[in-house]
């Protein structure tokens, strides 16, 4: 029996509880909102890029804990980075949880965890997908 | 044992049989109806109404036949009163398309539909500049039937509206809006879909000018559906192509007879004869018996769940389902969560955002039961409940 604390892992209910840089910013360079048209999921991703550098970045999600605990995540993971850093982890993050790839990976270790749960895959990659976007919106 | 009349009730889910509560979605078909479907195809299966060989008659007969069947379900006068569509959405969509509407008539909906009897219904008014009124719900989820005057007056021209809802389990005063809607020369149109496996229909009864059907969503096969239409020739045919014509050159095309014009190409005749071998499965199980065991295990399920979450709904009479918000926790993690324990239940919308928006919900847990469900089903799905409160706090 798969158990769901495979998924609902002790990160994902401390982030979806106290989640990191949650709110919208003022003066955002780069914003975007993702949905999931097939459960009504939405969350806005706010970027503001000096140089090249991400040096705010913050997220609003109406979603499910695995939607909001992922979003948090990244923030913190693309927080500080170059926005082509940040691309590049989120293409690395579609890549993992692509169906049948089992490889590793220790920036994103903490989000794999939804492999075992194919139907929540897009939950965990709206705000990465929405960030891509974000940044695509000024090139 | 009606477990052993459905083959997929065996089918396992994380190692136990699986407790299918998505009935609201589509049921489970019984053996009666994969069997006669099988057996067209193995047996009868050639193209209809254009073949002197025998195959060809037996399959006319078949799927005539089917539509007959249809009409006596449906306590339709004739046949020709059936089309056969891919499923409600088809149907309804067939009908708006037909309707004769302009600036200052206006459609009135409720605040119950699925989004397929609506946005049909709100393109058909940005087309022709109609006005779309919308019928509110009370916070029970009822109609409010005293909205009614307000809203229908002369210029109603089309009334759409849902027998049960497929989000609150709503069963709705139809005759009540029909009588309304009549009196002041409206067309109306029900969305059948979720009331065809819970209880029995007599069109003629009600007096509505359409009623939509799903085969999928009451025991028969996907793909298949009906629209019963007291006057189909009001409505103009919609696609064009072999079958629904009666002769064809390059100046001129004339039509079939209905409802044969309305059904251009080739039909889905295995779907058809799935559909009626559906009724009468449904028939022989005696449709009292159904809706007093669905009954009894619906208040079982609001008694269990009153206590532990917030019941979305609580209409005057419930049929097939009741939703649900677990404090705190999302919906989609409240589906995955119960998953694991082999139940499965529907979360989201439901096709139903206005619903969603009058109870300040993105979505709902939904449970919606069918004749093959047992008490012990929904015990299971309140341990996965106390397993959500267990992970969540």
């Amino acid at each position: 029996m798969t158990d769901a604390r495979a998924l609902y892992r002790a990160w994902v209910l401390e982030h979806e509880k106290a989640p990191r840089n949650e709110g919208r910013l003022e003066d955002p360079t780069h914003s975007a909102r993702g949905s999931n048209p097939l459960c009504g999921d939405r969350v806005d991703v706010d970027l503001k890029v000096e140089g090249d550098s991400i040096v705010r970045v913050a997220f609003e999600s109406r979603g499910c804990a695995i939607a909001k605990a992922s979003a948090s995540k990244m923030t913190t993971l693309v927080d500080g980075r170059s926005p082509h850093e940040a691309r590049a982890l989120a293409e690395r993050l579609t890549t993992l949880l692509a169906r049948g790839n089992t490889e590793d990976d220790e920036a994103l270790a903490d989000l794999l965890g939804v492999r075992a749960f194919p139907s929540r895959t897009r939950c965990a990659t709206l705000a990465w997908t929405t960030l891509v976007d974000a940044l695509k919106e000024s090139e | 044992m009606l477990e052993d009349e459905f083959p997929i009730c065996k089918r396992t889910v994380e190692g136990k049989p699986v407790a299918y509560l998505d009935n609201a979605s589509t049921t489970q078909k019984p053996r009666a109806v994969l069997d006669a479907v099988d057996r067209y195809y193995r047996t009868s299966n050639a193209n209809v109404h254009r073949g002197v060989h025998t195959l060809s008659v037996e399959a006319t007969e078949a799927y005539e036949g089917a539509r007959a069947r249809v009409a006596r379900y449906l306590g339709a006068k004739d046949a020709a009163e059936i089309v056969f569509t891919r499923g409600t959405t088809e149907a309804i969509n067939l009908v708006a398309y037909g309707s004769k509407v302009g600036p200052g008539d206006e459609v009135l909906v409720t605040e119950l539909e699925h989004h397929s009897n609506l946005v049909p219904w709100q393109q058909l008014c940005l087309r022709t500049g109609a006005t779309l009124r919308v019928l509110p719900i009370d916070d029970a989820g009822d109609w409010r039937l005293d909205a009614i005057p307000s809203l229908l007056g002369p210029n109603t021209k089309i009334v759409a509206m849902n027998h049960v809802s497929n989000s609150l389990g709503s069963v709705n005063d139809i005759a009540t809006l029909i009588a309304a809607a009549r009196e002041v020369g409206a067309v109306t149109v029900v969305d059948g879909a979720q009331r065809l496996a819970h209880g029995p229909v007599d069109v003629s009864a009600l007096g509505c000018d359409f009623y939509a059907l799903s085969g999928h969503k009451m025991y028969g096969p996907m793909g298949i559906g009906a629209l019963y239409g007291r006057d189909l020739e009001a409505l103009p045919p919609w696609q064009f192509g072999g079958d629904m014509v009666l002769t064809v050159s390059f100046d001129e095309t004339t039509f079939n007879d209905v409802p044969h014009r309305f059904e251009a190409g080739t039909p889905n005749v295995a779907g058809a004869v799935g559909l009626a071998a559906a009724m009468d499965f449904l028939e022989a199980a005696d449709l009292v018996a159904v809706a007093n065991h669905e009954r009894a295990l619906l208040d079982y399920a609001v008694e269990q769940l009153s206590s532990r979450v917030r019941l979305i709904g609580t209409p005057k009479e419930r049929s097939g389902v009741v939703s649900f918000a677990v404090e705190g926790v999302h919906p989609h993690d409240v589906g995955t969560i119960l998953d694991t324990h082999g139940v499965a239940v529907r979360a989201g919308h439901h096709c139903t955002q206005p619903v969603m928006e009058h109870f300040g919900v993105p979505a709902t847990v939904r449970l919606s039961v069918a004749m093959y469900n047992a008490a012990e089903e929904i015990d299971r799905l309140v341990a996965g409940l106390d397993d959500v409160r267990g992970i969540f706090g």
